[in-house]
């Protein structure tokens, strides 16, 4: 159904299918925070005017087909490399509005150091950061940010700092940076939550097309399918224990005129 | 000028978009040079010292996805760290220039001069099936043409290219001619030239999306193949090579790069001995001159590859010589520049010459 006939037949415009959402079939297993976050860079993209300008930046990781989701330019980067492909990408063509897209194995242990240095040069991009604890794509091992205590395919006891260190709050450490002008940290687990995580998003695309900084959205997310529960499972078990950790809400925010 | 200072002003006169590097010796006067010339302020090039070579490499792949001119320099150490964004760039048919002034390796090395990294050049050092179109500059007039010949390749067969020069080339000074200044191309002209670049959208209809993923085998074997035929056009036109005193040689060196300088004063002591010597030096290392040396192995007593490592470019000179004439090697490494009698004296003893 597109979009007009969803109006024409008095739907709510919250549940449409955002025109730039590909008809592609999402090969996100069912409940993943990742199709959910699609639509929303989607609808904001659109609604902000953005098609023409916008070049998103694919990462390694479950992610890595978002080109064939939402109908903008895209440039699949290798695995944590996306911060440098965007830098380049934002730097050698102003009028772009330059994103990246990634995971936590992604944005924070391969490409740690990408993450941190564009941050810190405040390239003008935004940095969407999918945290579900796991490399979902490679079949659920650690990842930097998985929590002590947590089942992987190579922690089968649970993480244990002594062994495997703690897990990493890298969206604290990129706020102390003075490139970013916009860190904060959201879910989509609700429709409350969906509808922050958007404004978040929204937020972000601004910064980067007024070129204020490096704008950064951790989307605290779930991946039933590595941490092996339901979907609604999924989302208990994160509200009880990824939130403690990474608790979701604004973090910094350089930006005085929110409009 | 030194060789290292011309490549940056043939970079800023050839219109190229973007720099991106990482300090290492004996290659940094690249970058200083830019950050000293500041050319964003006059062409609108962007120079960037990024935080290492994997990113400079990725920056590489990033800016040339959008289809602007975009180069990195290095030294040994630093275009190992690159190869998985070589392979990347080469899988997306991405026109680049990558500059390798090679030091003497393996490991850290040494800060010397060498030409250690021929095989991880020609043979791919990174993964998959994927060739780079190498050029070997043997001097300071040849880093600031090949810059400008670097790029044309890269642009007209959409795959990188490759400067391999070496510390002495970086750093000798000699008088160049630089080449003329051109503008930057145009957006509209780079939308033209390369209707895949991503740019954002701008009105298309269809989104432009660089990727070298392929999951489908049958596909990827396909993207394999169109890669192959690219390398098999760039074999058949590209083969660039210069032939010194062969004419009535009864011997032949086979050098590239700085080591085919040492070899020239080595023809003149080995002449005025009475040996005749010619010199055919590879300017492209790939693709390669097997023709050439094919047709020379035919009339010469004997080929000597004289290089500044362990025996690298020798293994593609027996193949063009397939046992027609002897071939034999030369090689000093670690960083040291050999002089050009050791060249004769080499020549003379493995082939037994008489005088
Ligand atoms: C250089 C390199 N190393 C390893 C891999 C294998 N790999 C692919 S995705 C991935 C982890 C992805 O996890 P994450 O970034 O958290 O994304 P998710 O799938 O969870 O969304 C790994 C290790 C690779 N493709 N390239
Ligand atoms: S493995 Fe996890 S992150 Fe990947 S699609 Fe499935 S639920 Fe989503
Ligand atoms: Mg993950």
């Amino acid at each position: 159904m597109t979009k007009e006939e969803i109006l024409a037949r008095g739907g709510s415009k919250v549940n449409a299918r955002p025109s730039l959402l590909l008809d592609a079939t999402m090969h996100y297993c069912p409940g993943c925070s990742h199709g959910v976050v699609h639509k929303l860079v989607a609808e904001v993209i659109e609604e902000l005017g953005m098609t023409d300008s916008a070049i998103g930046i694919a990462p390694v990781g479950c992610a890595v087909f978002a080109y064939n989701y939402i109908d903008i330019d895209w440039i699949e980067a290798a695995h944590g490399r996306a911060p440098a492909v965007a830098t380049a990408a934002a730097r050698l063509n102003p009028d772009a509005m330059v994103f990246t897209y990634q995971g936590d194995g992604d944005l924070a242990a391969i490409g740690t150091c990408e993450t941190i240095h564009a941050c810190n040069r405040g390239e003008n991009i935004t940095i969407i950061f999918i945290n579900n604890g796991i490399y979902g794509m490679t079949g659920g091992q650690m990842a930097p940010t998985t929590l002590e205590g947590m089942k992987t395919s190579t922690t089968p006891y649970g993480r244990r700092a002594d062994l495997n260190g703690y897990p990493l709050n890298i969206t604290n450490l990129v706020k102390e940076l003075d490139g970013t002008c916009y860190v904060t940290r959201q879910t989509v687990h609700t429709p409350a939550a969906v509808r922050k995580a958007k404004a978040a998003i929204r937020q972000a695309f601004i910064n980067t097309r007024e070129k204020r900084g490096t704008s950064f959205v951790e989307i605290v997310s779930t991946c039933n399918s590595g941490w092996k529960m339901s979907p609604a499972d999924a989302n208990k078990w994160m509200e009880e224990h990824m939130f403690a950790k990474y608790p979701p809400g604004e973090i910094k925010n350089t930006v005085k005129d929110q409009k | 000028m030194k060789g290292n200072e011309a490549i940056a002003h043939a970079a800023i006169r050839y219109g190229v978009d973007g720099y991106f590097g990482y300090p290492i010796t004996p290659q940094s006067e690249v970058l200083e040079t830019l950050e000293e010339l500041r050319p964003w302020e006059t062409t609108g090039m962007v120079v960037l010292q990024s935080e290492s070579e994997v990113a400079a490499i990725n920056m590489v792949y990033g800016g040339a996805s959008t289809g602007k001119a975009v180069m990195t320099s290095s030294s040994s150490p630093g275009v190992s760290l690159m190869q998985e964004g070589i392979s990347y760039i080469a899988a997306g048919q991405l026109p680049t220039l990558i500059i390798n002034v090679m030091r003497g390796g393996p490991g850290l090395g040494t800060i010397q001069p060498s030409q250690s990294d021929y095989f991880q050049a020609v043979k791919g050092g990174g993964h998959g099936d994927y060739r780079l179109i190498v050029l070997a500059p043997a001097s300071v007039q040849d880093m600031a043409d090949y810059v400008g010949l670097g790029f044309d390749l890269a642009f007209k067969y959409r795959t990188p290219a490759m400067l391999l020069s070496d510390g002495i080339v970086g750093q000798m000074m000699e008088k160049v001619v630089l080449p003329p200044f051109r503008p930057r191309r145009t957006d509209a002209e780079i939308a033209k030239q390369c209707p895949w670049a991503v740019t954002g959208k701008r009105g298309r209809k269809e989104r432009n999306v660089s990727t070298t993923l392929e999951l489908e085998s049958r596909t990827m074997e396909e993207n394999n193949r169109r890669l192959q035929a690219v390398y098999d056009e760039i074999e058949r036109n590209e083969v660039r090579f210069e032939q010194y005193m062969t004419d009535d040689a009864d011997y032949l060196f086979v050098a590239f790069g700085c080591m085919s300088r040492i070899c020239k004063k080595s023809i003149e002591q080995a002449r005025s001995r009475g040996i005749k010597v010619g010199l055919l030096r590879p300017i492209t290392l790939w693709p390669f001159p097997t023709g050439a040396i094919a047709d020379l192995s035919k009339r010469v007593k004997g080929i000597l590859v004289a290089e500044m490592n362990a025996g690298q470019m020798v293994e593609d000179v027996r193949l063009a010589a397939e046992g027609r004439t002897p071939v034999a090697h030369f090689g000093r490494n670690g960083g040291i520049v050999p002089n050009p009698g050791e060249v004769v004296e080499s020549l003379v003893s493995q082939f037994s010459i008489k005088e």
